[in-house]
């Protein structure tokens, strides 16, 4: 008996998912690293604010960002260069003639890339908090939940699309994923209330899922909070966050269509050292 | 004969690093992305810093703190440029053998390619320093400057980073992506401890007494001092090394880049040692 056409796929999302899954524990000190290097940024920013003697909130801000930082960077370095690295070792054919949807492979990628990346943020978060004596409110358990899970989607969605379009980059995916670092901590706020850039900076920021998604938690985490620094409301930003989820879903599937038939008439899927 | 053979190695080298930094993209974009990076590094503690004190960046503090992160780039940058360069000749292009076998000094390549990260490094440096002193009143007057502090310190503290590089250049060798995150770590603390943005009083005893142990914690006041000498004597409270003379702060960089001359060049003899030994020249990892 053959399998059916969405049997096969979901094979290919477990397939794909299963060595980020299985690889967040098979090296244990790269689980050291990735978890102990996010703090120390933290801390610094952490002890700034004691130093200047912000609100005790503050702390919990830059923890909450901080945390936040380790999906960014698995959307712009496991998400978005995966299929550009994968072309540069050589696997991005073996993909392409699978009998599989794209789509599942940047699926897989996306489920295994969060599993990894939520252990090591959730450490991140839960030593940080110890750390500094953080005290965050759950009064709001299921919004919480529906914030992170809205934001994870869209987040992961981007990536998926970013994927896409690094595919016909050469060295620029490299410095593209270094220049979308420091500049996007700034625009997202991770470590300071993104309504401090301004309303029309943020809204443009807006674009970026973990921008709205982390302000959402804050006001959150902290109930008080979110007349002074939040930058909209929490309800207005989870319908944002809802509308960016099937936009980057549905963008996704274009742009690997778009630039999967690109590459293919340029000739450029599988050259690699560019 | 043999100066001028590396001095040869050396430019080539440094051409190499420069044609990979920056041939990626027409000169526009690579000047946009040289300068959006840094200053965007910056403006978070900028907007940290006005989000709390509601705009008011014209105080010792804010100077000091703009000033500390503007030259920490260098500590990143180089540290990660000399481990760069063996993981990206290894793992990505493949050519460190090549470059293994070819009769010049390893080390002379080395240092080749990281001077052109340094160089890099410092136009951005430049611009961060510019854009505060221009736009946000960073206290530096260039009439005020004590270069003989400030010229010793920054060429100390640069050599004793370069140098460390080379340790973690060895690290490298040997390991998969521990060298990444050993060089990452290596840099993050020192932005924790050596009052790289903060005070080192701020920070537990404990780390205190760490701080007092790490060259960069010196570098960084030395740096201060020779260039906004005005400003640390304002800053109100003592950054830890206030009682220090200039003297006894240059003393301790001096010595301790003679201390890692040594420490980095054996780690990375028996780095070299061992990866020639295990096969690790030419060692791909998909990393």
């Amino acid at each position: 008996m053959t399998d059916t056409w969405l049997v096969t796929n979901l094979r290919a999302i477990r397939g794909r998912a299963y060595p980020r899954v299985i690889g967040s524990k098979r090296e244990l000190s790269w689980l050291f690293f990735d978890i102990t290097l996010p703090l120390l940024t933290v801390s610094a920013y952490a002890y700034i604010y004691k130093y200047i003697q912000a609100p005790d909130e503050f702390v919990g801000f830059v923890i909450l960002g901080g945390a936040m930082t380790a999906f960014w960077l698995n959307i712009l370095w496991m998400m978005a260069s995966q299929l550009y690295w994968e072309k540069e070792i050589g696997n991005l054919q073996l993909y392409l003639i699978a009998p599989i949807s794209r789509m599942s492979i940047l699926a897989g990628m996306a489920v295994g890339g969060l599993f990894m990346t939520a252990i090591r943020a959730s450490a991140t978060m839960v030593i940080g908090v110890l750390l500094f004596g953080i005290v965050l409110s759950f009064a709001q358990p299921v919004m919480l939940i529906l914030i992170f899970v809205v934001t994870m989607i869209s987040l992961y969605g981007m990536g998926m699309m970013f994927a896409s379009l690094y595919l016909l980059l050469g060295r620029e995916a490299y410095h593209l994923s270094n220049l979308l670092t420091e500049p996007v901590y700034l625009a997202s706020g991770l470590y300071f209330p993104v309504k401090a850039l301004g309303f029309w900076a943020a809204a443009g920021a807006s674009i970026i899922p973990i921008t709205l998604g982390l302000d959402a938690l804050r006001q959150l985490f902290y109930p008080g909070s979110g007349a002074e620094y939040g930058f909209l409301s929490v309800n207005t930003e989870l319908a944002i966050l809802a509308v960016l989820c099937v936009a980057f879903l549905w963008l996704s599937k274009y742009s690997l269509d778009y630039m999967e038939k690109l590459g293919k008439t340029t000739g450029r899927l599988t050259l690699r050292w560019q | 004969m043999a100066v001028s053979h590396d001095l040869r190695t050396f430019k080539n080298a440094a051409w190499l690093g420069w044609q990979m930094e920056a041939n990626w993209t027409d000169p526009f974009v690579f000047a946009t992305y040289s300068i959006v990076k840094p200053l965007a590094g910056s403006l978070i503690l900028v907007f940290m810093y006005i989000v709390i004190t509601g705009g008011e960046t014209q105080t010792p503090f804010f100077s000091y703190m703009f000033i500390g992160n503007a030259f920490y780039m260098f500590v990143a940058e180089v540290l990660f440029g000399v481990t760069w360069v063996i993981h990206d000749d290894r793992e990505h292009y493949m050519t460190l053998k090549q470059v293994y076998i070819a009769p010049i000094k390893f080390y002379t390549y080395v240092f080749g390619r990281a001077a052109i990260k340094i160089a890099i490094t410092t136009v951005g440096v430049l611009i961060t320093l510019a854009f505060g002193v221009i736009w946000l009143g960073v206290e530096i007057d260039l009439g005020a400057v004590d270069w003989l502090v400030f010229i010793p310190a920054l060429l100390i503290g640069l050599l004793t980073i370069l140098i460390m590089g080379l340790a973690l250049g060895g690290v490298t060798f040997l390991t998969a992506k521990h060298g990444m995150g050993i060089n990452e770590g290596i840099a993050g603390v020192f932005y924790v401890l050596s009052g790289v943005i903060f005070p080192i009083t701020v920070l537990p005893g404990w780390a205190q007494t760490i701080s007092h142990l790490l060259p960069v914690t010196y570098w960084m006041e030395a740096l201060r001092r020779g260039l906004s000498p005005d400003l640390m004597a304002s800053l109100p409270g003592s950054t830890g090394l206030s009682d220090f003379s200039n003297l006894e702060i240059l003393l301790p960089l001096a010595l301790s880049t003679v201390a890692f001359l040594f420490i980095s060049t054996a780690i990375f003899r028996y780095a070299d040692r061992t990866a020639r030994r295990k096969g690790k020249i030419d060692w791909t990892t998909s990393y």
